[in-house]
């Protein structure tokens, strides 16, 4: 069965593409990319010159809360909603109950996702046995069944010393150490960004630097052992720098940024809802200092992914007192439309910068398939409508949970269709794409 | 002295206040603080007779919910509930149970279904009271929230500095102790730079909160330099946990360099007034000598919170407007 994506703008920054051209899918493969490519018997999609086709979005910093906490998420209804907001993979963490730090754990996340039959769904290994920073975990059994890399995120990896032998022994396998940075001590019992807003509103600060530290030693021991380190949803402009220093000194650093990092500030802790507790997330948001940097790294190249974060909890747990309630926001339906209205439409990056940021490098950083629509690939395509105008409504997504702090935000730029393995499994009516 | 600002300070230009709750001072435009403090001066009247009652309240429920302990608020509130014929209801919760139990919205849903007029809610989170009052038609008073506010008690101060000092504007106001975990803090900053005073803080920098500065005070480690010609001398209360953050290496440390001296206090005005929100730990933040002495008002304080609670709750439940129904 081929299918022809006829017309429309492709970019697919790994082969170096950007202009009209055609696509044509084989089965589950990517079997040509190039202009007016004859038909040949396959059923022809005329693509509107109002679309671009790009490689399929990968957002490398997903809770699927599955197994253990399935009355937040599921595989099922974590991968429904990553199709539904453009992605076509998705990285799971490991702070599951019980945590995915042996090969059972990992099994069972593949077979769900198999059995959704969605999103790709990449498992992410604990560093330590119970995510507990003591023992590392069987890091070689979890790489066998499946896992793409490790972290302790929800937490910091415990002690330098097991950060360097994790960082040490994952890099035999190639695996890169994703960190959650954050030094506890300094950390506390912080709910909120430590500044103006935190002071006003009597809530406890965590400073940037709290972050910072965490980065700095990652990026220091990144040096020493010469692995690969990736620092997780950072957002404190001190974190920025030091990854941009170790990247011009040659160290194997890179970072991510969610999208609510590079669109809101602490200042929305007071406004529009004080104390909304859909504005609780850790890393915090922070000042507006902090919030331009992450624009600027990402505007210059120093980011190199933006990922989402995506952490959903039942609407019960976060209707509390703003200190009850747990970090973390769902962003997986909102991620592409913030970027392209925030960075795209804003001027500050062009599209292809986007797809990188998007597919090609959170690909190439865990060394999973996908990022690109090179042929003999698999054909998982994002296909994205920039002018397109959505307003985001919470009470329809497809996550189980619902907390967003986006909720009838309206934006520009928006998701088409999403295609996995060369199977639709999502369009969007507002963009229809006969696809 | 006449000023635009003494006027609004004795004569507020409104009979009514703008919003169902009193969650914090820095909801409140300066007339609104005015009409408080003026109405408060009628309640205190009340006060003075032999039958300390009004019906003003009659027939109105208000129900004290108080998940963290307190002495001095909640009697203070019921005092003046009862002083207004308010039906009231006390209901104190340990936090501990609440951990357990329901949850602050379940609990609301369940007050809100009896229908109470009122809410006085006194809780360790700060916001807990914007919860309720996103749930409650019932109006919410905000009787201290976490690290937030508390709005009563910065009313109360301001009444007890403006029976003394006729005025709030031009005064300077040092305000010394715990200032990151203060709530007192917080509120008596919004109304005392709204009504034109000048606001020093002290304390160590451990316990200065982020950008302090943003809030229209001046912030300084040194007490000498706060007290220096105050008019007002606030005490804020050092919590002995304190010591187990790090925050300052002892009490007795604490005192050494913060503590309010007979000594201390020469550097302010001849006239100034001493103050503490309470409970107050003496030797720590203030020598037993300065808080029962001359200039100590700390005592006027606690009278007047009753008649400032009156007030409150008197003008939310709809003031003269409400009697001119009944």
């Amino acid at each position: 069965m081929k299918t022809l994506l006829k017309g429309g703008r492709v970019i697919d920054p790994a082969n170096g593409i950007d202009g009209e051209h055609d696509v044509l899918i084989d089965g589950d493969r990517i079997a040509r990319v190039g202009r007016d490519l004859p038909v040949n018997g396959a059923r022809v999609v005329e693509i509107p010159a109002s679309l671009v086709v790009c490689p399929g979005f990968i957002d490398m910093h997903v809770h699927l809360r599955e197994p253990g906490q399935e009355h937040k998420e599921t595989v099922a209804t974590g991968t429904a909603s990553a199709v539904a907001g453009g992605f076509t993979a998705v990285a799971c963490m490991p702070n599951t109950a019980p945590v995915n730090d042996n090969a059972n754990v990992t099994s069972l996340i593949l077979a769900k996702a198999a059995e959704a039959a969605l999103a790709r769904v990449y498992p992410i290994g604990a560093v330590s046995k119970g995510s507990k920073g003591e023992l590392l975990a069987d890091i070689a059994e979890l790489k066998e069944a499946g896992c793409v890399a490790i972290t302790d995120d929800g937490h910091p990896v415990s002690t330098a010393l097991l950060l360097r032998r994790a960082l040490e022994y994952a890099g035999m396998f190639g695996m890169p150490v994703i960190e959650h940075c954050e030094d506890p001590s300094l950390k506390g019992d912080g709910v909120a960004h430590e500044g103006f807003h935190a002071s006003s509103l009597g809530l406890r600060g965590i400073p940037g630097a709290a972050e910072a530290l965490g980065a700095e030693r990652g990026i220091l021991l990144s040096e020493l052992t010469g692995s690969a380190f990736h620092v997780a949803h950072m957002s404190a402009r001190a974190s920025l720098r030091a990854v941009r220093k170790g990247k011009e000194t040659g160290v194997r650093v890179t970072c991510e940024v969610a999208p609510h990092h590079f669109t809101l500030t602490d200042e929305a802790l007071g406004t529009p809802i004080p104390y909304d507790t859909n504005v609780k997330m850790n890393p915090p948001l922070r000042e507006v200092a902090d919030r331009d940097a992450m624009l600027a790294g990402i505007a210059d190249g120093t980011v190199d992914v933006i990922a989402t974060d995506h952490a959903p909890h039942h609407y019960d747990e976060k209707n509390v007192e703003f200190d009850r309630a747990p970090f973390g926001i769902v962003g997986l339906e909102t991620a592409v439309a913030l970027s392209i209205d925030r960075l795209v439409h804003a001027g500050l990056i062009r599209l292809p910068r986007l797809v990188e940021l998007l597919s090609t490098n959170p690909a190439r950083i865990l060394r999973v398939p996908g990022g690109s629509l090179t042929e003999g690939a698999l054909a998982d395509v994002t296909i994205i409508a920039p002018d397109l105008r959505v307003r985001v409504q919470a009470s329809a997504m497809r996550s189980r949970s619902k907390n967003t702090p986006f909720d009838g935000w309206e934006l520009r730029g928006g998701v088409a269709a999403t295609v996995v393995g060369g199977r639709t499994l999502y369009v969007n009516p507002d963009a229809p794409v006969g696809i | 002295m006449t000023t635009a600002s003494t006027d609004i300070d004795r004569q507020p230009a409104v009979t009514a206040l703008r919003h169902k709750d009193l969650l914090g001072i820095v909801d409140l435009a300066p007339d609104e603080i005015a009409l408080v403090l003026n109405t408060a001066e009628a309640m205190k009247e009340v006060g003075t007779r032999p039958i300390k009652k009004v019906p003003a309240l009659r027939g109105k429920t208000v129900v004290n919910l108080f998940f963290e302990p307190s002495t001095r608020t909640r009697t203070s509130f019921e005092i003046a509930e009862k002083r207004l014929s308010a039906d009231t209801l006390n209901i104190a919760i340990g936090t501990s149970s609440v951990v357990k139990g329901e949850t602050l919205a379940d609990t609301a849903l369940n007050l809100e279904a009896m229908a109470p007029d009122m809410i006085v809610l006194r809780h360790s989170s700060s916001g807990a009271c914007h919860l309720l009052s996103r749930i409650c038609r019932s109006a919410i008073i905000n009787a201290g929230d976490g690290m937030h506010e508390h709005p009563t008690q910065a009313l109360l101060d301001a009444f007890t500095i403006r029976e003394r000092k006729k005025q709030l504007k031009g005064l300077k106001v040092a305000i010394i102790g715990d200032l990151l975990h203060s709530r007192v803090l917080r509120s008596n900053i919004h109304l005392l730079t709204k009504m034109g005073a000048h606001v020093w803080v002290c304390g160590p920098p451990t316990l200065i909160p982020t950008d302090i500065r943003k809030f229209g005070v001046t912030a300084t480690s040194s007490i000498d330099e706060a007290v220096e010609d105050a008019d007002v001398v606030m005490l804020l209360r050092i919590q002995l946990e304190r010591m187990e953050g790090a925050y300052f290496p002892s009490l007795r440390e604490y005192f050494r360099v913060f503590g309010m001296t007979e000594t201390r206090l020469r550097l302010a005005k001849p006239d100034v007034m001493i103050m503490h929100p309470g409970p107050m730990n003496r030797g720590v933040e203030i020598a037993s000598e300065v808080a029962d002495g001359p200039y100590s008002v700390i005592l006027d304080q606690v009278a007047n919170g009753v008649a400032v609670r009156m007030a409150v709750l008197y003008l939310l439940a709809g003031g003269a407007e409400h009697e001119d129904a009944a």
